[in-house]
């Protein structure tokens, strides 16, 4: 491949038997008998710590002990009945900050129980087979609306539609799934996402509407009238802006764009990187964008992030995944200038952070310069609050630009809730997401029976 | 280094681990790789008279418990199914090529004396150093009315053992089936019939798994199953009580054991010898391993007696007898209480959940609002349980609290039998 001194942007860097090989499932699924193995390692813990470190409090032990007799109905039931996003969760989970990294297995010489892994054994062949787990209970005639059909929309969907409700579900974009079909790498995640969808859906009662965003084609006040409730989980459509410049300049990207065409391309030599690829963030976005563009046959691809390795939100996991991947990592350093030549990005400048006293971030006034074709941008999303005001008045209260929710989920606006990432003040994880979806389905339904209640009473 | 040679009834060998009858030791073949490897001494296969059995395909059913491919093992094999003197012209050519080691052979033909008389010439003619009476086969030779068809009558026992000890100058070892209520009856009647030694256990009657699917007993032939013996690491104890009750018998005492049960370790092997036994013999191991095993054995055993300063077999034999008693014996005033390590502890809480659900409620979960798993010494009676489920090695220990007083249940004062002191 000739190589060009700017804008050295190309498909196809590598052949495609590599890049099948490079995109394929990063962790593949355990046989019975490596499952087998793995369960036999779990103590079966009372009061186990690993289900305290889940936010969707599954119980773990009893799951697995449920592998280990081939009772694999039973696993699977109580994983989903938990979290309908396990099999997702399998996946993507930052398992060694939650379940596993509280596993009583962990010390020097031992490494916890593979609960994802496991979880994944456990769930896959439900959703390969479409196995009916769950049944409807009897039409309530209530009509709840879910903004957003990611895992906190569709976790609300699913277990409102339990209930009994009739659920529609309004999602901007043309598929759904939320981040687990647009925000997570490739190969975390292969040939899985809508079956996801599809399994979850077959339980009935819900109808999801694609294309409809809120502020554009659906007007909150509009659904508070047509429904007997509302359920925010539109996530955080919004990204950042660094500050320095035309962020417009040819050659610089947002990471969640770059992963969403990655992750939807059939045929990934299709999909152009840089040869020489720098991203700015810290969190699993960066991360992912970065290991990606070194997996598409990026020859450099160089991560910086502003504060140390400890600040990062991405854990030491995918960091360590990001150094043995070949991703060459600076820290404390921030972008200071877009570098161009021919009107086309040709490097970034970087400034030398320091902390002060107080823990604020300093400039140290030292520069260096990293040559890039490609700038990849992960320093957050943020939440678009079109929908959130009309006519010039906000409709419920934000706080640090999020939807302001209480203890049970509800916002300010009477009949109407919100969870997942458009809230704020918790990870913000998907099975963080799947347990707010639950919880405020709890919320809603405890809100309309008790209607009920009132004008049988 | 220890000196692990043996003389088992006046059979001499290099080391006391002695294969079992059993398939594998079924030929010249097995048993020459079995020498090769190291073994002191083989117990080959069951010979029967002619014509020779046949045996079913399908034979070995595997009890499978965490991981553990074979936590126990049954058969439906029956003795040698090849003729009669391929076996012996084999014995006798093996014994020549490795006099020193152990070759034993073992029997089993119908229980009359012309069948035992007709047999015991020809093996002798081999130059076998003894043989061994299979009164424990459990299953198909026992519904001809042999293996623990005879085993189970301790007066048939005592018959045929007279009878081998009247037509044959060999040294003579029988071979107890455990299917029976006392194993001492038999080993009684073995030694009033004459025996050299006994030799025990052999498999215990056993049906593995029931396959669900075929709802059908396995080792399943044709759709069929049948019970079977179970041998393996899952039938030691069974085997190592059995052997502790004919070593403390004042009727049996000092008789010859040849310990069998579950053995694939040198450890297990120390562990029988402590109890008396003066060889032992070993199966289902070697055939989930091979005869390599016994190179840790011979090494592993021969370290320990290193380590312990005992220099032959004898110097440790039969030191655990004297310890083993009725539990009427046993003093009641010893105390301990499980302490649990703190520094050691994972946090797993199984034995609060053990112990507040079956045992006593003697383990809290809590302390100041935090996990925390502490022992209540007032509750604790010191049964063991929470230090056996406790995944951690030496995080639970149970510690000694009594004034090291006795008094044991034939003088306690609720024992309405008591001794007047």
């Amino acid at each position: 491949m000739a190589r060009k001194e700017t804008g050295d942007i190309a498909a196809g860097r590598l052949d495609p038997a590599q890049l099948a090989r490079n995109f394929s499932d990063v962790s593949p699924p355990l046989d019975r008998q490596r499952a087998l193995i793995e369960a036999s390692r779990c103590h079966f813990c009372f009061d186990a710590p690993c289900i305290q470190a889940c936010p969707t409090a599954i119980d773990i032990p009893g799951f697995i002990r449920a592998i280990s007799t081939d009772n694999l109905r039973g696993a699977a039931l109580k994983i989903l009945d938990a979290n309908i996003f396990g099999g997702q969760c399998a996946r993507v989970c930052p398992t060694e900050i939650l379940c596993e990294g509280d596993c009583v297995r962990n010390s020097p010489e031992e490494k916890p129980v593979e609960i994802g892994a496991l979880q994944r054994y456990a769930t896959d062949w439900v959703i390969r087979d479409r196995v009916a787990l769950f049944t409807r209970a009897a039409a309530t005639g209530k009509r709840v609306a879910v903004v957003g059909a990611g895992p906190a929309g569709l976790s609300c969907a699913h277990a409102l539609a339990m209930r009994g409700h009739e659920v529609e579900v309004f999602e901007a974009r043309a598929k759904s799934g939320g981040l687990n079909e647009y925000g997570i790498a490739a190969y975390k995640v292969v040939d899985f996402s809508q079956h996801e969808v599809e399994w979850l859906l077959s339980i009935g009662g819900i109808r999801v509407h694609h294309g409809k965003a809120l502020g554009r084609d659906l007007a909150l006040s509009q659904l508070r009238r047509d429904f007997d409730a509302v359920f925010l989980a539109m996530g955080l459509a919004g990204v950042n802006a660094m500050g320095i410049g035309d962020e417009r300049l040819p050659g610089v990207r947002d990471a969640v764009d770059f992963i969403e065409e990655l992750r939807q391309a059939e045929d990934k030599a299709r999909v152009p990187v840089g040869r020489r690829v720098v991203v700015i963030g810290g969190g699993n976005t960066a991360i992912d964008a970065a290991v990606q563009s070194k997996r598409l046959g990026a020859e450099r691809v160089t991560l910086v992030y502003r504060r140390s390795a400890e600040a990062m939100s991405a854990t030491d996991h995918e960091q360590a995944f990001a150094t043995a991947e070949g991703v060459h990592v600076i820290h404390c350093a921030q972008p200071a200038e877009l570098l161009s030549s021919h009107g086309v990005l040709s490097g970034v400048r970087f400034e030398h952070t320091r902390v002060d006293g107080s823990g604020r971030l300093q400039g140290c006034c030292e520069f260096f310069d990293l040559e890039a074709d490609m700038l990849l941008k992960a320093i957050g999303q943020v939440l678009l609050t079109d929908g959130l005001s009309e006519g010039g008045i906000d409709l419920l209260r934000l706080e640090k630009g999020r939807i302001a929710v209480d203890a049970n989920a509800a916002t300010s606006l009477a009949g109407v809730w919100a969870g997942g990432d458009c809230v704020g003040g918790k990870t913000d994880l998907t099975v963080q997401s799947v347990a707010d979806g639950k919880h405020a389905a709890a919320a809603i339904h405890e809100a309309l029976t008790a209607d009920r209640e009132i004008q049988h009473g | 280094m220890a000196d692990l040679r043996t003389n088992f009834v006046g059979v001499s060998s290099p080391n006391p681990f002695w294969l079992a009858s059993a398939p594998p030791t079924d030929k010249a073949y097995n048993v020459i790789r079995a020498f090769e490897a190291g073994w002191g001494g083989v117990v080959w296969k069951t010979l029967g008279l002619d014509p020779p059995v046949v045996n079913v395909s399908s034979r070995y059913g595997a009890v499978q418990w965490n991981g553990q491919r074979i936590a126990g093992l049954n058969n439906i094999e029956l003795i040698s199914d090849r003729p009669l003197k391929i076996n012996l012209d084999e014995i006798r050519q093996v014994k020549r090529e490795w006099p020193d080691r152990a070759m034993v052979v073992s029997l089993m033909v119908p229980c009359d004396e012309a069948s035992w008389r007709s047999i015991l010439p020809m093996v002798e003619d081999t130059g076998a150093d003894a043989v061994e009476l299979n009164f424990g086969c459990p299953h198909g030779m026992s519904e001809r009315g042999m293996g623990a068809a005879v085993g189970q009558v301790p007066e048939y026992i005592q018959m045929v053992a007279a009878w081998v000890k009247q037509y044959s100058k060999l040294p003579c070892i029988v071979k107890l089936t455990p299917n029976i209520t006392d194993i001492r009856w038999p080993a009684r009647a073995a030694k009033k019939g004459g025996t050299d030694a006994v030799s025990l256990i052999n498999t215990i009657n056993s049906i593995t798994t029931i396959d669900l699917d075929l709802m059908a007993p396995t080792p399943t032939v044709d759709g069929k199953g049948t019970h079977g013996g179970y041998c393996g690491p899952a039938v030691r104890p069974i085997a190592l009580n059995m052997v502790a009750e004919i070593a403390r018998d004042p009727e049996t005492r000092g008789l010859p054991i040849s310990a069998i049960g579950g053995i694939g370790t040198w450890r297990d092997a120390a562990e029988f010898i402590a109890l008396g036994a003066g060889n032992v013999q070993v199966c289902t191991a070697a055939m989930h391993y091979g005869f390599r095993i016994v190179e840790d054995m011979i090494s592993g055993l021969s370290n320990w007696m290193d380590s312990k300063g005992y220099r032959t077999i004898e110097d440790f034999r039969g030191r655990a007898i004297r310890n083993v008693t009725d539990w009427k014996f046993l003093n009641l005033k010893y105390d301990i209480k499980a302490l649990i390590n703190q520094d050691l502890c994972i946090q797993c809480g199984l034995c609060h959940i053990a112990c507040e659900d079956t045992a006593h409620q003697a383990i809290s979960r809590e302390k100041d609002g935090q996990r925390h798993f502490e022992v209540d010494n007032d509750e604790c009676v010191g049964c063991n349980l929470c230090m056996h489920v406790c995944p951690v090695d030496d995080c639970i220990t149970m510690q000694r609290v009594d004034d090291g007083s006795f008094q044991n249940w034939t003088t306690h004062p609720n024992n309405p039998m008591a001794e007047k002191a």
